[in-house]
């Protein structure tokens, strides 16, 4: 594997391979909470924060692993360590900084079940990035999934003014939104590499 | 309440449609619509979610009485994570081919929202065997939702199904339908077919229950 540069990394995550709109992950809160433009914002920051920790955790274990040849432990381990590490990090903004624990609210232990946290983990694994890559990679990817997040809010704001059939209220309009996006998202294919 | 005697019958039956777990509860979309570009990627991926549901079902089940409430959840992921890492190395055993079309998808069974979801609701608090039926029911609910989505991108998407060509050549592929964007609308379509159907049913239902209504009175 040729080195990519940390550019071109962020805006592959970001852009091209768009964790939401091209690799399909994270859907859950994509729908869940994309209904509120404030509310979008708020995940979004979550999101990023938890994948920038995430994303050295993962770098850590993945070396001890390498270390004691143990490479069918890393779903379990992966998982119970992004999961205590979400649960640390609510516990230590509760201490230090009350109002962004109030801001994040409930969307922080809702982080733990988020695939797109334990897709970057695998992902930068599989790819083999260094540090400061794997670290450039979980801030692309959460810049893309704040992106996606943003976008479909404003999209969904209007969407409720508008007059649509019955059967198409709800979820069947904001997956042809999201077909839409992830096919405006298609045209930065030409980006980079 | 539910009745103290549920049948295991309908644990499986209503996973298929009144519960289906992924056109009704809208649980474990990101691998519906990951793995759905080919119907057997989509079948293969339905597999491996049966298995682990099952699996974490009879586990969490049998261990239900020995799990503490404060723990539960950790212990669930590792129930489920030990299984997800039986399924991944089964399936590269099996074919590599396979293991590489379904990528990192595989691994994210574990935080597959619908498997967490039934050992939390459903499995921590019934026996056993109906824990196992609801897996199944679930796990094959999901599997038949993915299929459909599967072959519907399939078909319209490389002419294909199962690999067999099924147009003549003058047919145009959709090539939407197998790129993501295209797994957004194959899901958008077939949800409106589900809630046209469940639509018709209601106002069936309610026309039935109005006409014995005006025949008892």
């Amino acid at each position: 594997m040729n080195d990519p540069g940390y550019w071109s990394i962020f805006l592959n995550a970001a852009l091209i391979n768009n964790f939401v709109l091209a690799y399909f992950l994270g859907i859950c809160p994509f729908f869940g909470v994309s209904a509120k433009l404030e509310t979008a914002v708020r995940m979004s920051g979550a999101v990023c924060f938890v994948m920038l920790v995430a994303s050295v955790c993962a770098f850590g274990i993945n070396l001890v692993l390498e270390a004691i040849n143990a490479p069918y432990l890393r779903i379990i381990s992966y998982i119970l360590v992004i999961s205590s590490t979400v649960q640390l990090v609510e516990m230590l903004l509760r201490k230090l900084s009350p109002p962004t624990f109030k801001a994040l609210g409930i969307f922080l232990p809702l982080i733990t079940t988020n695939c797109a946290i334990f897709g970057l983990a695998l992902f930068q694994t599989n790819k083999g990035y260094g540090f400061t890559q794997a670290i450039v990679y979980a801030l692309g990817a959460g810049a893309g999934f704040a992106l996606a997040l943003v976008l479909m809010a404003g999209v969904r704001e209007k969407l409720d003014l508008a007059d649509v059939p019955q059967i198409f209220k709800g979820t069947a309009a904001a997956l042809v939104v999201a077909g839409i996006l992830s096919m405006g998202f298609m045209g930065f294919a030409g980006l980079g590499r | 309440m539910a009745p103290k005697q549920v049948k295991s019958t309908d644990e499986f039956i209503k996973g298929l449609w009144r519960d289906n777990p992924v056109f009704i509860q809208m649980l474990g979309l990101c691998p519906a619509l990951a793995v759905s570009n080919t119907a057997i990627n989509a079948l293969a991926m339905g597999a491996a979610t049966i298995f682990v549901l099952v699996m974490a079902g009879l586990s969490v089940s049998l261990l239900r009485n020995f799990i503490p409430r404060e723990a539960r959840i950790v212990s669930y992921i590792c129930i489920i994570a030990t299984f997800v890492t039986c399924v991944d190395y089964a399936i590269m055993a099996i074919s590599i081919e396979l293991h590489r079309a379904l990528g990192a998808f595989i691994a994210l069974i574990v935080v597959n929202c619908l498997i967490l979801g039934r050992s939390e609701a459903f499995a921590s608090k019934n026996k056993p065997h109906v824990a196992v039926m609801d897996g199944l029911g679930m796990g094959v609910g999901f599997t038949l939702a993915l299929f459909f989505i599967g072959a519907m991108r399939e078909v319209l998407g490389s002419g294909t199904l199962f690999g067999v060509d099924l147009f003549p050549d003058g047919f145009q592929t959709w090539t939407v339908m197998v790129l993501p964007s295209g797994g957004f609308f194959a899901m958008a379509i077939w949800l409106l077919v589900v809630n046209w159907i469940r639509q018709r049913q209601e106002a069936a239902e309610k026309r039935a229950a109005d006409q014995t209504g005006e025949a008892a009175s």
